[in-house]
């Protein structure tokens, strides 16, 4: 019996290792937002996106803590987690999709592709479909993506007098560094 | 035992294939995550600088100048002829900046007895959202106030050294967030006069604050603070004699702006008057409306 143990032991620990190898992992992928209007111009920006890449299956899957977005004005980020986004009850915004196109992971390259899945925020979870761009390199891949997002799809209400100030499509921009360590 | 051995390999095989999927690969990331999670200092104890007069354990960020203004009018049973305190209007204007995230200065002047005020405050411990670590918020907090108003003649006024114009007061704001609507400050507050009215009247005088907020929505809350005076110490004026301030206030927040709607017993707005020379009685009607108003500017971008 223990000799069985040990053998699904050793083969969930090969399967994961395998699994591990095929996925690229960052925990300083970076993730912007920006809104622009007449009257103001705002913008958060994170450090600490968690990102990780699948080669095989191409799944892609982001986790973004909202208490990490750092605002110009101090204000402006306590305002953010309290009143809109809600952190303390919604903490994290993930997104877990797939990407699609033409790309040679053996091939220095710079690759158009396109991103499908679904952004969770604020207790809601939207389809969004954006184009990206990977830059295959030895030991590295570089994603950069720039898509827009409503804040009413994700229930984030606005109140009227605010309302000139915020922008209705605001700009999402995501970096990411994976280090191929094979 | 070995039927146990048998489940608990099964899972893991299970679990290996199950990374393959793609929900599990944000899982994957998203526990990872959470297990990173590092403490962090809870923010928005308070909307404002102030719950109604007392001061809460905010303070403007590095950088950042916080305008005040705050109106007190007569007392609401002053009568119809007066349209219930709105002819008798006093204020105090006050700007607050913050040289680091942590202290803060501040000056003032009220229209009660033409006074001035500076202080500063220091944010010394912060709550964090890992309560076994840091449960509450501290701020300390040291007023200087100094009045101008004239005693009688010119004459009898310069006799009075300017010294005697001075008041000291040294607070330890202890604030905690029990939750994102319910917040409650205690302050332990020590005063220093250097005139009283009396040689029966106390020149170091002892009292304890207490305010708390509760949310009504996002952006409006419900405020109340009450400032008691320990007994027996200022006791020379009976005429009508000293009592406690009770102070209620409806936040509103808009932005950069902080409005609030306040009710209150104390017509002035610097600790050694509010906490130690409110005389109106809640009972009687001797009810002061007022508001604080508040907008923060950025003086300097973040880094």
């Amino acid at each position: 019996m223990y000799r069985r143990f040990l053998f699904f032991f050793l083969l969930a620990i090969f399967l994961s290792a395998k699994n591990f190898s095929q996925s690229l992992m960052t925990k300083s992928g970076f993730i912007g937002f920006y809104s622009k209007t007449s009257l103001e111009d705002i913008k958060g920006e994170n450090n600490q996106a968690y990102a990780v890449m699948d080669l095989k299956t191409r799944h892609i899957a982001f986790a973004v803590l909202l208490k990490g977005f750092i605002f110009p004005k101090e204000l402006m980020q306590e305002h953010f987690n309290e009143n809109y986004v809600e952190s303390d009850k919604y903490p994290k915004a993930t997104f877990s999709g797939t990407c699609s196109g033409d790309m040679d992971l053996t091939k220095e390259g710079i690759y158009q592709v396109v991103i499908k899945g679904e952004l969770s925020l604020h207790g809601i979870t939207k389809p969004v479909e954006t184009t990206a761009q990977l830059e295959i390199k030895k030991d590295h891949i570089l994603g950069t993506s720039i898509f827009k997002i409503k804040p009413e799809d994700f229930q984030i209400s606005i109140p009227g007098i605010v309302r000139d100030k915020i922008a209705s499509d605001i700009s999402v921009k995501v970096q990411t560094d994976w280090v191929r360590t094979n | 035992m070995n039927n146990r051995k048998i489940f608990i390999a099964i899972l893991c095989f299970f679990s290996v294939f199950q990374l393959s999927a793609q929900d599990s690969l944000l899982k994957s990331i998203s526990d990872t995550m959470t297990a990173a999670h590092k403490t962090e200092y809870v923010t928005g104890t308070f909307k404002a600088l102030y719950i109604v007069n007392m001061k809460t354990i905010e303070a403007p960020a590095a950088g950042a100048l916080n305008f005040e203004i705050q109106h007190r009018f007569g007392t609401i049973n002053s009568g119809a002829y007066n349209l219930w305190g709105l002819d008798f209007a006093t204020f105090r204007l006050s700007l607050d900046y913050g040289i680091s995230d942590r202290f803060s200065i501040g000056i003032g002047r009220s229209t009660t007895e033409k006074t001035f005020d500076g202080y500063v405050k220091y944010k010394l411990l912060r709550q964090t959202d890992n309560t076994t670590s840091m449960p509450v918020s501290v701020s300390l907090l040291g007023t200087s106030t100094y009045f101008t108003q004239h005693f009688g003649t010119k004459a009898e006024d310069s006799a009075i050294s300017s010294a005697y114009r001075f008041d000291f007061t040294a607070q330890i704001l202890i604030a905690r967030k029990f939750s994102e609507k319910f917040s409650l400050e205690i302050i332990p507050t020590f005063i220093h006069y250097n005139l009283v009215d009396s040689p029966d009247d106390h020149n170091n005088v002892f009292a304890l604050c207490v305010g708390a907020r509760m949310k009504i929505s996002k952006r409006m809350a419900i405020t109340g603070e009450y400032n008691y005076l320990f007994p027996n110490q200022l006791n020379s004026i009976t005429d009508p004699p000293r009592t406690n301030s009770l102070s209620f206030g409806w936040d509103i927040e808009t932005g950069g702006h902080v409005f609030q709607l306040v009710f209150t017993n104390s017509q002035s707005m610097v600790e050694p008057q509010y906490i130690g020379d409110t005389r109106g009685t809640w009972g009687k009607g001797f009810i002061y409306f007022g508001f604080n108003i508040s907008r923060m500017f950025n003086l300097k971008p973040r880094k």
